[in-house]
């Protein structure tokens, strides 16, 4: 609050824009209202050289209260947008996107078409050109729609091919959706973004009508192309796309290099550290052991079984052929000083032993080899999984006390 | 000459410029209602662009509306505010006599009305000149478009973008689109020889007549109650008769868009008094109201004070000779003398009085509440002795909510009116649209505030804060007593505090910087800050105001130790 004593239209109006900010944020919905009310009157001034102007500050403000308002229906909602899209000319299509989005958030899907196909038909002078990135999105969104009519017609194609009938009438509409929807979906995927949802059911189109080789190179596109932002989703639909193509290892691999770069900590890590392991190529496998690392250096990964037994079977044969220690050496060297206090604690011995065991027959592999037989892990581990008679245990103790001198030298 | 058309009687094309700047035939004379600057075919159809001659007044035009000039406006608005005056309490008099003699004295002065040349003459020359040289060309008159991009500083409408592309058609000629007569001309009017009416101006009209008639409003308290809607001033053109149509530069004139600044109204006050040639005004004698023992009364309750500090403000007050008639009153042609602010006066006394007995130097008078509440565990009788502690706390309480209550009123206020206001006819369809859509909206959402919407305006009080005796929480301070603060010497009760500190050891040139003294807060104690902060809200004016105020009188009481003690630094003992 401040003591200025000269008050002008302006300043009045500042005022009132703090306050409504300030309701919005503590969810004050009546109280942002009645600030609100008093603030739409600036529509009746020339703000036109603001960067904001008060028409799309309304928009904004009023769509938030309108929409978690309890008193507000969707009718209102409508009503508000409606008037909306009127005011401010270069901003329509954005605002009928938005209004598309809040019909979609309450499940009206059919609106939400029907105002998608208004918003498409709009034509308005230069400004058509200048929001064409707005038309390309509401054409895609249209595309969408279009996908999930034509998905909801396959599924009743193939209960009713299940039951032995076959409907043309349903079959007919299904390929006219997919022809709409595709028309749409592979335009936007054209631009660089960010466009999982559109990537993903265009993809599905073309493998249900049987166009790999499409799909791959959209995929492929979505993935490499250096234009496109970073996207770790784009590699991961890539990657399932090759799997379920039965592709090779090879390409398999090469698909989930990238996404081990961008996001060592994906959960897909563990396919990709199996088939790294398994491979005939030293320098696969080298990668193999560097990328299981890297996934548990993450505080999610600590208590994941499977992360840690592959990690462990890969140590086990590294130790067990004496071969490429170094590369053990080199992966421990930067984790040596840490690692034992975020995954080998006594504390954590004992938890794991109490929760998991298997994930604590695991690290206790590991420890064992990274820490020697002397560490606190791996003594309280195998000491219990002794006690308790696990022949498992027992032979990781023997192990363990058998490779102890690799200890030595990986510490070095 | 490119006009031509035939004429009406004799169907030739020969045409010549009266002195109105109107079209005659030369060869049958006849004279056409048709203007130079109206055939330049780029302008805006129905427009109202007329040059005037002295036959024309009060002709009914086509859509209803009449001529008027902007002084009628002007009249009307001081009309209604009288009347608004007079339903507060002031007296008749004051609408019948005073205020309208001022304004007919204005008018004359400023050769608008009740003279041999009306300003309508100028006009006429204007144009005829105008239309055969380029506008630019004469330095003397700004372009159109600069006066549209004028007024920042006057706090005025921005202006609008269709406005200034519609304008820009009529960019050749001058006389532009008004729905008065003269409106355009009004704006470019030299201003420092006639001192051009505006809306603020019609405040200080009003301050004048109050002032003539020792009325019982103060200046700020004036401009309060205009804030508060009891007085018209924002909008209050939309009370004009259905025939004076307002649009164009009008706006400018009469829509303003800001509250009246203190010192904006009060300035040109002074000046409008030398402008009419005033005599001196009628005495402010100690038992008018604006007297500063008077008004230190009605402050100390408001601040909720002890009564007894009025002994101190009137002690003040007599030592440095601001009780003084010869200093109170106004005296017009004496341009030398420093204008008095009552008010502001009023609350720097009580500022310097509690300085006085209090230091407030953050320390010191926190020491004397400590010792006053000691005292006050073993007093039985009589009254409670002055805390200036809990005076604080309760005062800061009150402040507090109420400052909040008013930040709140500001930013929920609403500027604009029903009547819709278009520059120009062009642009009318667009406003009425918006119009329309701010009146659907402010419903939506008027609908989901929850509460009330603030029916009516709150009643016009001459107290802010109000504090009564028979609250028996103690939150009440006028009966306290000074006791703890004050001390016997030769009879006479003096302060227990030795000190004093001045906030300024040099006074500024006013006329120079504007004020006597700079008030940055940091460089003062918060209790001081706090004291003037009190009375910056219950005047509505900015602490420096007051400040400067303080400095002044500062500089009387101590003017002989200043003088002496000019190289000592600023505390000096008393």
């Amino acid at each position: 609050s401040s003591h200025e004593h000269k008050l002008n239209f302006r300043k009045s109006k500042e005022a009132c824009l703090s306050y409504i900010q300030d309701a919005l944020l503590q969810k004050q919905w009546k109280r942002a209202a009645e600030f609100l009310t008093c603030y739409v009157e600036s529509l009746e001034k020339d703000y036109s050289r603001e960067h904001i102007g008060p028409s799309e500050m309304i928009w904004r403000i009023g769509t938030e209260i309108l929409w978690h308002h309890s008193q507000s229906s969707m009718k209102e909602f409508t009503c508000f947008m409606e008037q909306m899209k009127t005011l401010g000319v270069k901003r329509y299509l954005k605002v009928c996107l938005e209004h598309v989005f809040h019909l979609l958030c309450n499940g009206q899907i059919d609106e939400a078409y029907q105002n998608l196909s208004l918003a498409e038909s709009w034509r308005f002078g230069e400004q058509t050109a200048i929001q064409d990135k707005e038309m390309k999105l509401i054409e895609a969104y249209r595309g969408l729609l279009d996908y999930y009519s034509w998905s909801k017609q396959k599924n009743i194609l193939l209960e009713h091919g299940e039951d032995g009938f076959s409907d043309l009438a349903v079959e007919q509409e299904m390929h006219g959706y997919f022809r709409k929807a595709a028309v749409n979906l592979k335009e936007i995927i054209k631009i660089p973004g960010v466009w999982d949802v559109f990537v993903k059911c265009y993809v599905d189109l073309l493998e249900f009508y049987g166009d790999h080789n499409e799909a791959c190179q959209v995929l492929n596109e979505y993935a490499y192309n250096s234009k496109f932002p970073a996207n770790p989703n784009a590699h991961v639909y890539l990657y399932q796309f090759l799997k379920r193509h039965g592709e090779s290892k090879k390409s398999l691999i090469s698909a989930l290099k990238i996404l081990h770069d961008i996001v060592p900590s994906h959960e897909l890590m563990i396919d990709f550290n199996t088939m790294l392991q398994k491979s005939k190529k030293r320098k696969k496998r080298r990668l193999g052991l560097e990328v299981i690392f890297a996934a548990l250096d993450y505080a999610g990964w600590k208590e994941n079984a499977k992360a840690w037994s592959c990690l462990a079977r890969q140590v086990k044969q590294i130790v067990t052929s004496e071969k490429h220690l170094d590369w053990i050496k080199q992966e421990w060297n930067s984790r040596k000083d840490w690692w034992p206090a975020f995954h080998f604690s006594r504390y954590l011995a004992k938890r794991n032993w109490q929760e998991n065991k298997s994930l604590s027959y695991e690290k206790a592999l590991v420890a064992g080899i990274l820490l020697g037989k002397d560490c606190k892990y791996f003594k309280y581990v195998s000491h219990q999984g002794c006690k308790a008679q696990l022949k498992r245990f027992r032979m990781l103790k023997k192990f363990v006390n058998r490779h102890n001198p690799v200890y030595l030298r990986i510490s070095g | 000459r490119d006009f031509n058309e035939r004429c009406a009687q004799c169907s030739e094309v020969n045409w010549g410029l009266t002195d109105g700047g109107r079209f005659y035939c030369r060869s049958c004379h006849n004279v056409t209602e048709r203007t130079r600057e109206v055939v330049n075919t780029d302008f805006i159809t129905n427009s109202r662009v007329q040059t005037l001659s002295k036959g024309l007044r009060k002709q009914e035009k086509n859509d209803g509306g009449c001529e008027w000039y902007v002084c009628e406006g002007f009249q009307l608005i001081l009309k209604k505010q009288a009347e608004a005056l007079e339903g507060l309490g002031v007296c008749p008099q004051m609408k019948d006599e005073i205020l309208c003699n001022f304004w007919r004295c204005y008018l004359q002065k400023s050769k608008q009305a009740y003279c041999k040349r009306p300003a309508g003459e100028t006009v006429k020359a204007l144009s005829a000149c105008e239309s055969s040289t380029d506008v630019d060309s004469d330095p003397e008159r700004p372009s159109l478009l600069h006066l549209l991009s004028l007024s920042e500083s006057e706090g005025d409408l921005q202006t609008d973008c269709s406005f200034a592309s519609s304008v820009s058609k009529v960019s050749e000629s001058t006389s532009v689109y008004s729905g008065s007569v003269d409106g355009s001309l009004y704006l470019m009017k030299n201003q420092k020889e006639k001192l051009r009416m505006t809306m603020p101006m019609t405040l200080s009209f009003c301050y004048m007549a109050l002032l003539w008639l020792r009325e019982p409003i103060t200046l700020s308290e004036l401009l309060r109650f205009v804030v508060e809607g009891h007085i018209p001033y924002l909008n209050v053109f939309q009370h004009f008769p259905e025939k004076m149509k307002l649009c164009g530069l009008d706006l400018r004139i009469f829509c303003v868009e800001s509250w009246p600044v203190y010192e904006e109204v009060f300035n040109k006050m002074h000046e409008l008094a030398a402008f009419l040639d005033l005599p001196r005004f009628p005495d402010i004698t100690d038992s008018c109201f604006l007297h500063p023992d008077m008004l230190c009364m009605k402050y100390l309750m408001e601040a909720n004070l002890p009564d007894e500090l009025h002994n101190w403000t009137c002690r003040v007050v007599k030592k440095i000779g601001i009780g003084e008639v010869d200093f109170l009153t106004l005296t017009p042609e004496n341009k030398s003398t420093r204008k008095v602010k009552y008010d502001v006066l009023a609350a720097a006394v009580i500022v310097v009085v509690l300085k006085l007995l209090f230091l407030l130097d953050d320390h010191y008078e926190w020491l004397l509440s400590e010792f006053a509440e000691e005292r006050n565990k073993n007093n039985t009788e009589g009254g409670p002795y002055f805390e200036f502690k809990k005076w604080y706390e309760v005062v800061k309480q009150s402040l507090d909510v109420e400052q909040k209550k008013l930040d709140e009123e500001r930013a929920k206020y609403l500027w604009r009116c029903e009547k819709p206001l278009f520059y120009s006819v062009k642009n009318k369809s667009k406003v009425l649209k918006r119009r329309q859509m701010v009146v659907n909206l402010q419903n939506q959402f008027g609908k989901l505030s929850g509460s009330v919407r603030r029916a009516e305006k709150p009643n016009p009080s001459s107290f802010q804060l109000s504090w009564s005796e028979e609250n028996t929480d103690g939150s009440c301070f006028h009966g306290h007593s000074l006791k703890g603060v004050l001390q016997e010497k030769c009879g006479l009760l003096t302060a227990m505090n030795p000190d004093y500190w001045l906030c300024t050891v040099k006074l500024c040139n006013e006329k120079l910087c504007g004020h006597l003294a700079h008030y940055r807060e940091v460089e003062f104690p918060q209790s001081y800050h706090f004291v003037l902060g009190l009375f910056s809200f219950l005047l509505r004016i900015q602490p420096s105001y007051i400040h400067d105020e303080v400095c002044m009188i500062e500089h009387k009481l101590f003017n002989k130790k200043l003088y002496k003690k000019l190289k000592y630094n600023t505390v000096l003992r008393k």
